[in-house]
């Protein structure tokens, strides 16, 4: 005999937790599914946590209670070449206060407290439990999970699959394909532990105020990708993100590009002193509306990861508030299913109609061109070297005579070998995905 | 572990990937969740594994042939979505509770 429940969520992380929360407030029966021996233990992002309000919706205040690190008050975009850098540094006070923009957190801590609010809602929770397939009836339609435990069937009137970039069950469902090397990333992180005082003297933070670095250029090489460094109360989180697809063609592993990241002339004072406390890595989703799989089917819903909701577009890396979304409105329409007996896929489409309305799927589509641009050959390798160049040229002082800006920008295009018209051409593509 | 200590003119804490590893911990399934077919990747030249797995775990041995070990793997996926050849990489999670557990600290 198998278990029965209305909603069967599987993964743990920000979008499941919160569809299991969502859907067992609307007095639903819930099993919330994790193969990990807690909450977390399988995640890693940077981790950056952006629109608290997104969250705030269903834990109001959640900052007072959550396990988050830091409040981020201060974000710094750097261009890199092997001995140089230039940024934009942006900081505000505004930010310093309720609601807040965004947090650090340390993912196996957060994951664990937010599985923890799914249960307090009246979810089950069952960990260290794989989901190996879907149960489908006799007209194919899916109707409950098989776990890789003995007599490990249940049924489910709609099932929720929160399990993460990888997502065989998205697969098994038929929403998605393979996944290819063109359209995810690998991420690798340190965290390294340094002393409060120290975090809060070398990056010019008060308190709990925090700041977000990101790096684009050398520091990949030839691989495409970027890297990032951000504050927790008193570590550090380090690490480099990279197309899978160039990896083989680059002939250096990430963990190697990490290594030459931390010894930048830039990044070498922020984490001089510190001491490795883990390392981990995960892939990332990283293509955009592009790809992203069908979003529902017969008994079936996908969010989070699993579903692709994850943007990088250089200017904006965020994911984790998009799964807390994607989660949040798939609860609420395998509630509603659930309830009315109809979970075919007609119903589920209220999932998509959700997020369509939602800022999830309007970012999607809107900087639908924004990840391939981060992506492209000229602002990986080319874009970022001539930046420095041209700000060094300005910026020398040499007792000779100085030419003007244009001048001086035409000559490190020249230097790189791209013809203006090229560089105007790109400008425009990034208006677009960008600016308009 | 570091190499660079806490002197005040210490640089980079740089760590080897062997360090990076003992920071980790995992509790290996008995039953190995990859496996990679040798005669698949026999005549492969690109080798996309090698470089593509965070914890080194493929090697390229000097006849031309792949090593792996599946012990201390972070079950990210890379290594099957690198892979150009088809069934050479069999993949799926280990047994729950099993396997990577990050802590983050």
């Amino acid at each position: 005999m198998s278990l029965v429940y209305d909603v069967v969520v599987v993964g743990a992380g920000p979008a499941g937790s919160a569809a299991a929360l969502v859907a067992a407030r609307l007095g639903r029966r819930v099993l919330l599914i994790e193969r990990g021996e807690y909450a977390g233990s399988k995640n890693v992002s940077g981790a950056a946590f952006y629109a608290p309000q997104v969250l705030g919706a269903l834990l109001p205040e959640f900052w007072c209670t959550a396990p988050v690190e830091r409040h981020l008050t201060r974000r710094v975009i750097s261009f890199v070449s092997p001995e140089s850098s230039i940024a934009v540094d942006f900081r505000t006070a505004r930010w310093n206060r309720p609601p807040y923009n965004g947090f650090t957190m340390l993912r196996p801590r957060f994951d664990r407290w937010l599985a923890e609010q799914a249960a307090a809602a009246g979810a089950t929770f069952l960990p260290e439990t794989v989901v190996d397939d879907l149960l489908r009836d006799g007209g194919g339609r899916i109707v409950g999970v098989r776990t890789r435990r003995p007599e490990g069937d249940i049924e489910a009137a709609v099932v929720i699959a929160a399990d993460g970039v990888n997502s065989f069950l998205a697969r098994k469902a038929g929403l998605r394909g393979e996944l290819r090397p063109e359209e995810v990333s690998i991420g690798v992180k340190e965290v390294i532990a340094l002393d409060r005082s120290t975090i809060e003297e070398r990056f010019a933070l008060t308190g709990d105020e925090g700041v977000t670095y990101e790096y684009v250029g050398s520091v990949t090489e030839a691989v495409k990708g970027g890297a990032f460094l951000y504050t927790n109360r008193e570590s550090l989180s380090v690490g480099v993100i990279v197309q899978v697809a160039s990896l083989a063609g680059g002939k250096v592993p990430a963990y190697e590009l990490l290594e030459r990241f931390k010894s930048h002339p830039s990044v070498a004072p922020l984490v001089r002193g510190g001491r490795l406390v883990e390392y981990s890595a995960h892939m990332v989703p990283e293509a955009g509306l592009a790809g992203l799989s069908k979003l529902y089917g017969d008994g079936i819903l996908v969010a989070g990861d699993a579903a692709g909701l994850c943007l990088a577009t250089g200017l904006y890396l965020e994911g984790i508030n998009f799964a807390v979304a994607s989660g949040a409105a798939a609860g609420e329409t395998a509630a509603e299913a659930s309830a009315s007996g109809n979970a075919g896929a007609a119903a589920l489409r209220a999932y998509e109609r959700r997020l369509d309305r939602s800022f999830v799927l309007r970012d999607f589509r809107r900087f639908r061109r924004a990840p391939a641009f981060a992506m492209s050959e000229r602002l990986q390798n080319v874009y970022p070297g001539v930046m420095t160049a041209l700000a060094e040229q300005a910026l020398a002082s040499r007792g000779q005579p100085r030419s003007k800006l244009l001048a001086l920008a035409r000559e490190e295009l020249r230097r790189a070998g791209v013809p203006a018209w090229r560089a105007v051409r790109d400008l425009w593509r990034g208006g677009r995905a960008f600016g308009w | 572990m570091v190499r660079s200590g806490d002197h005040p003119f210490a640089q980079a804490p740089s760590t080897t990937l062997q360090e990076k590893m003992a920071t980790v911990r995992f509790r290996p399934d008995p039953e190995p969740h990859i496996v990679v077919n040798g005669e698949v990747c026999q005549d492969c030249t690109v080798h996309a594994c090698v470089y593509a797995c965070p914890a080194n775990l493929f090697s390229l041995l000097s006849d031309g042939s792949i090593a792996f070990s599946y012990e201390q793997c972070f079950e990210c996926g890379t290594c099957y979505v690198a892979c150009n050849r088809e069934g050479a990489i069999s993949w799926r999670y280990p047994a729950g509770g099993l396997g990577v557990s990050f802590r983050d600290a």
